[in-house]
């Protein structure tokens, strides 16, 4: 193929559109790291510099330690974990019904997914609020739990619903004319063939809890009881950041458990996000 | 050329209902959504009925104080709260340009990934990262790259000769809330950016080439393909994170908690202070459903849309 001049021109134009797209995207996260990778002298320097003269990894240390990063990283593992079984168990029989019968049950459903996300969250926080109180759960990391539970299930039941319509109906029927009830399909045909796109919803649900940060702030106020987001939150006051170092290189740890799971779903989350959603 | 497909039914799936023993019931439908539908009923539709109803009260934080209805008067007075009309319009600001700039530098990366380039599988990554990452840690990233003494925006306006580099841009009147919405537009790339990116990648190449070997130019074949091809992704798309924006709370709460000055206080940010620092739920509430009425004008532009789409 001849490439004209114009073409060239165009091509350069391209990749050069495309570096400022990488250095917009790209450099806070470089700069974030560059700061975790410095010792204390060159942190309070005049005139920082994007690379470090001498890579130290103390602040790691340092800040799993002062920011009490394990402790609060363990409540998260607990909350998100706790959530994300839970939401995906009850999601499942009631995303196959969605998937599976038109009539008024699924359009109500499929409504109150989308308005779920529309709502300013003010608005249920304070009756969530009330209610946990009444129960003695609030500040507890189980009335968080029921609460991520319920914040995560409209886009869990979303994108198993359409998990379940790529699933074609002529297995299930062919289950059913053979005499099986409709649990013992849904266990034994529909659930193995969805497993991959149970597990991505799983994990995907994970990632929000551990991310959250709105209701663990409403809700927790114990100290030992706090979240990882709260818990960094707290440190980063009106007062401004102390000491950088050791704060970068928390952020970084805790964003890590999160951005490993996104790689694994990504790719399918795109997928399972858009199907039917694009062309509607 | 303008038409939409329309959202087809699988046909192979019409005839199945009809056998017998083979579709759902309405009682095993129902049954089977009752482990889902228990808790949304009283920890979301429930709590969101009374939390509408919460605003024309004028209930408090504290154990045991009653609470009495009291009509529009959390209405009235939230009209004359200069504060309020303040959120108001900062969240207004806020979400219009994050939404519009986001929207104009995702369809530009959407185009760029779509094109045989090397390497653009870095920027596609990049662009996913903000997605996965908690928005109070993008927040602390970005108060890391705005600090005034040590902060590399400052040293690199400094080496560079320009003027600011002594700005402390999250502290100052005039530059907090240009800031946070730089941050707001990092932070919502990924979802913007993936969705054009299907729509783009969606429209048939045919069409491309059909208009090149007219003579099209690249600039004539964007604005009557590609732009005409992508209204309803668009449309969706936009008013969606018009609405997200405007509810959004933990990324400027970090960042500057709304200050100086109330300069960067969004209306979530004024609604939690109003509930949990001063403890007025009914007022909070109230403006909650002030919240709402905005969130369904965008809803009605997003219909008015629709509805001229599929009219044409």
């Amino acid at each position: 193929m001849i490439v004209s001049p114009r073409q060239k021109r165009t091509r350069a134009a391209q990749y050069a559109g495309l570096a400022c797209y990488v250095v917009f995207l790209g450099f806070p996260i470089l700069w974030m790291l560059s700061v975790a990778l410095k010792g204390p002298r060159e942190l309070v320097e005049l005139h920082p510099h994007l690379i470090p003269k001498h890579i130290t990894f103390a602040n790691f240390g340092e800040g799993l330690h002062s920011y009490s990063v394990l402790h609060a990283s363990w409540n998260s593992l607990k909350v998100a974990a706790a959530t994300s079984l839970l939401t995906t168990a009850i999601s499942i029989p009631a995303a196959y019904v969605l998937a599976r019968r038109r009539g008024l049950i699924s359009k109500l459903g499929l409504g109150w997914i989308l308005i779920s996300q529309m709502f300013p969250l003010v608005l249920i926080i304070i009756p969530l609020f009330l209610l946990l109180r009444h129960l003695h759960l609030t500040d507890s990391l189980v009335g968080l739990v029921f609460v991520y539970v319920v914040w995560t299930l409209p886009f869990v039941l979303w994108m198993l619903q359409s998990y379940v319509r790529g699933i074609p109906r002529d297995l299930e029927e062919a289950a059913i004319v053979d005499g099986a009830g409709r649990l013992t399909t849904l266990r034994t045909v529909i659930a193995p063939l969805l497993l991959p796109g149970i597990v991505v919803t799983a994990l995907f649900a994970f990632i929000q809890s551990w991310n959250e940060f709105f209701f663990a702030l409403v809700l927790l106020q114990t100290p030992s009881r706090t979240t990882l987001t709260l818990q960094l939150a707290r440190f980063v006051g009106i007062e401004g950041i102390v000491r950088l170092g050791p704060l970068a290189a928390a952020a970084l740890l805790a964003t890590l458990p999160s951005l490993l799971l996104f790689v694994v779903i990504q790719r399918f989350l795109t997928r399972g996000l858009l199907s039917g959603a694009v062309k509607g | 050329m303008t038409t939409v497909p329309q959202p087809r039914r699988p046909v192979m799936f019409r005839g199945a209902r009809t056998r017998a023993g083979v579709g759902l019931s309405g009682r095993e439908a129902l049954l089977l959504m009752i482990p889902a539908l228990l808790p949304v009923l009283v920890l979301s539709i429930a709590p969101l009925a009374r939390g509408i109803y919460l605003g024309f009260t004028d209930s408090r934080a504290g154990l045991g104080v009653p609470t009495h209805f009291i009509g529009i008067d959390n209405f009235r007075a939230l009209v004359h709260d200069s504060l309020f009309v303040n959120s108001f319009k900062i969240g207004l600001i806020w979400a219009g340009s994050v939404t519009a700039i986001q929207f104009v530098l995702a369809l530009g990366l959407a185009l760029l990934l779509s094109q045989p380039l090397h390497g653009r599988w870095l920027a596609r990554s990049l662009a996913l990262v903000p997605w996965a990452m908690p928005s109070v840690l993008v927040a602390i990233m970005w108060k890391l790259f705005f600090q005034p003494q040590a902060g590399i925006l400052n040293e690199a306006l400094y080496r560079a000769h320009l003027p600011g580099s002594n700005i402390d841009w999250l502290s100052d009147f005039s530059w907090a809330l240009p800031a946070v919405i730089l941050v707001g537009v990092w932070m919502g790339m990924p979802q913007t950016t993936v969705a054009l990116l299907a729509g783009v990648q969606s429209i048939s190449d045919d069409l491309h080439e059909a208009a090149a070997t007219d003579g099209a130019s690249a600039w004539q074949r964007f604005r009557t393909i590609t732009l005409p091809q992508l209204r309803p992704v668009i449309i969706a798309v936009t008013t969606l994170d018009l609405i997200w924006n405007f509810n959004s709370f933990g990324v400027v709460w970090v960042l500057t908690q709304g200050g100086p000055g109330h300069a960067t206080e969004l209306p979530m940010l004024f609604a939690y202070n109003e509930a949990f620092k001063y403890g007025q739920f009914g007022y909070a509430s109230a403006l909650g459903d002030a919240m709402v009425v905005v969130i369904s004008c965008f809803l009605v532009l997003w219909l008015w849309g629709r509805l001229k789409e599929t009219s044409r």
